[in-house]
């Protein structure tokens, strides 16, 4: 925490997690599919649930997925620009045992078809934590750049990326592993103090065993 | 690290140097920032508080149907020079209202610490400037005091209504304020960290008990009893009166007092306020 979460950050009201933290979510999950979204669903959990509507979590959130930053004036119209955009949205009611209560399962489905699956809380402050993606476990505060790969979990699949990531000269500031079982869905979450380039992501997206490649650049996005 | 004002306090004495000066260092040396870059977003942020007041819109009102108008109506009973308070304490109440109401009904203003009691910082800066034309570099000082004061709070409590009740985010925005407000009236580091002291001490066992969950009521008008506050004990530290107990464990009490209150008096919306009667049928009619 620095002295300007202390006065800042400059946010649309009213509150904090149950707007800013939301923008950030619909925001990140956003950038995360790398594309325009077309259609999601929404579901709400918690007190995103019980108090979002008075809260405008709602609109925040559209208004994330449709790239709007937490100070844009724009969030209370997003349902109108949404509809302009060509973005459709359903919000559901949804519960998912022992989550954050302020906790949001956002499925995505981008202009060329790529999908998204993605469970993140809004954790206070502004602030989000991504906890799972496509149905599998993945921490991550979407704060630097970060790489998400899903793989087969299969001897080798971390050294490539490791490798790939030696090659680009990029620093590596956290790691985390996740499966859902032995030999099945791996899922490695890399927070780097640089910027991947976009080739180096390519060719690990080609390699034998890799099924996705996920990606969050802190550069600007174009809205 | 910024951990306790006592400490800062004795050691901007020992350095020579002004409380702010020393909350900027921390930054530049904290984020890795030159000091142009830190006084420049310290700038927009007091610009954005600027702008926030400025285009209150008296016709808004919350989702809920609960905020709005009230800001403008302090205004007129100010021109009609109604108020016991008097002019002065009226525009700071009036602005306090105002930034509330446009949080509530999703407008942009700046949290600080939060975004429930953003009315309160503001509306003491911006009627003291109105009041004595200090420059805005000053303002920029007496905020990076203010920041310093809630760093220090964040540190040793918390600043979430979720986490120690209001007086974790009015109470912090209030002895933010009055430290800024005491600096901005001469006052040294002592002073300051002791107007923040005494606001805070103040506002110890305030409980977060929103009706239906909205930052809205009460926490609107609780800006008004923060600035206000803040603007009284500022004048108390700068009159020389001095907090009995020492500001660092006015905080570590600000804490315990916090861990004390139960869940149904930190944000839940099911205490206090919110559980009155009235509280419980404005919640049931607005699922």
């Amino acid at each position: 925490m620095n002295i300007f979460d202390i006065v800042g950050p400059i946010m649309v009201g009213p509150s904090s997690s149950h707007t800013a933290g939301a923008v950030r979510i619909g925001y990140i999950t956003r950038r995360l599919l790398g594309e325009p979204v077309i259609r999601a669903e929404i579901g709400l959990c918690g007190s995103f649930l019980a108090t979002g509507k008075g809260h405008g979590t709602d609109k925040a959130l559209v208004a994330g997925l449709l790239g709007l930053a937490v100070d844009d004036m724009r969030i209370p119209e997003s349902f109108e620009m949404a509809k302009k955009q060509g973005l459709s949205f359903r919000f559901t009611a949804e519960e998912i045992p022992e989550a954050h209560p302020n906790t949001a399962h956002l499925k995505v489905e981008g202009a060329s078809g790529q999908k998204l699956d993605i469970v993140a809380a809004s954790v206070g402050g502004g602030r989000m934590k991504v906890c799972s993606i496509d149905g599998i476990t993945a921490e991550f505060y979407g704060e630097c750049p970060t790489l998400v790969v899903q793989d087969r979990d299969e001897p080798g699949q971390v050294a490539d990326m490791t490798t790939m990531l030696a090659q680009a000269n990029i620093n590596i500031a956290t790691m985390q592993l996740y499966r859902d079982v032995r030999g099945g869905v791996a899922v490695t979450v890399i927070e780097c103090d640089q910027e991947v380039p976009r080739e180096s992501l390519h060719w690990l997206a080609e390699r034998d065993g890799i099924l996705k490649v996920t990606y969050l650049s802190m550069e600007e996005a174009p809205v | 690290m910024m951990n306790s004002l006592q400490q800062m306090a004795e050691q901007c004495e020992k350095e020579g140097i002004a409380f702010w000066e020393m909350v900027l260092q921390n930054d530049m040396s904290d984020r890795l920032v030159s000091r142009e870059a830190s006084m420049q977003q310290m700038q927009q942020m007091y610009r954005t508080m600027w702008e926030a007041d400025a285009s209150y819109d008296p016709k808004l009102h919350s989702a809920s149907g609960m905020v709005g108008g009230d800001g403008e109506k302090i205004r007129r009973a100010r021109e009609q020079g109604v108020l016991a308070s008097g002019d002065w304490i009226g525009l700071v109440m009036e602005k306090a209202v105002k930034m509330g109401e446009s949080n509530a009904c999703m407008r942009r203003i700046v949290a600080a610490p939060t975004a429930g009691a953003c009315g309160v910082v503001p509306a003491v800066f911006l009627s003291m400037q109105e009041k004595y034309h200090y420059t805005e570099e000053k303002m920029l000082e007496a905020l990076y005091v203010s920041a310093g004061i809630g760093a220090v709070i964040a540190e040793r409590a918390f600043i979430a209504g979720a986490s120690g009740g209001c007086q974790a985010e009015i109470g912090t925005a209030s002895a933010m304020a009055a430290g800024g407000c005491a600096y901005l009236l001469g006052g040294d580091a002592e002073a300051i960290i002791h107007a923040a002291a005494m606001a805070l001490k103040n506002l110890l066992g305030l409980v977060c008990d929103p009706v239906a969950g909205l930052v809205e009521v009460p926490c609107v008008k609780r800006n008004v009893i923060g600035a206000v506050n803040a603007v009284t004990t500022a004048d108390l530290a700068i009159a020389g009166v001095r907090s009995h107990i020492p500001p660092d464990e006015v905080i570590d009490a600000m804490r315990s007092v916090g861990r004390l209150l139960p869940s149904s008096l930190r944000e839940t919306g099911e205490g206090g306020l919110a559980a009155t009667p009235e509280g419980i049928r404005i919640s049931r009619n607005l699922r």
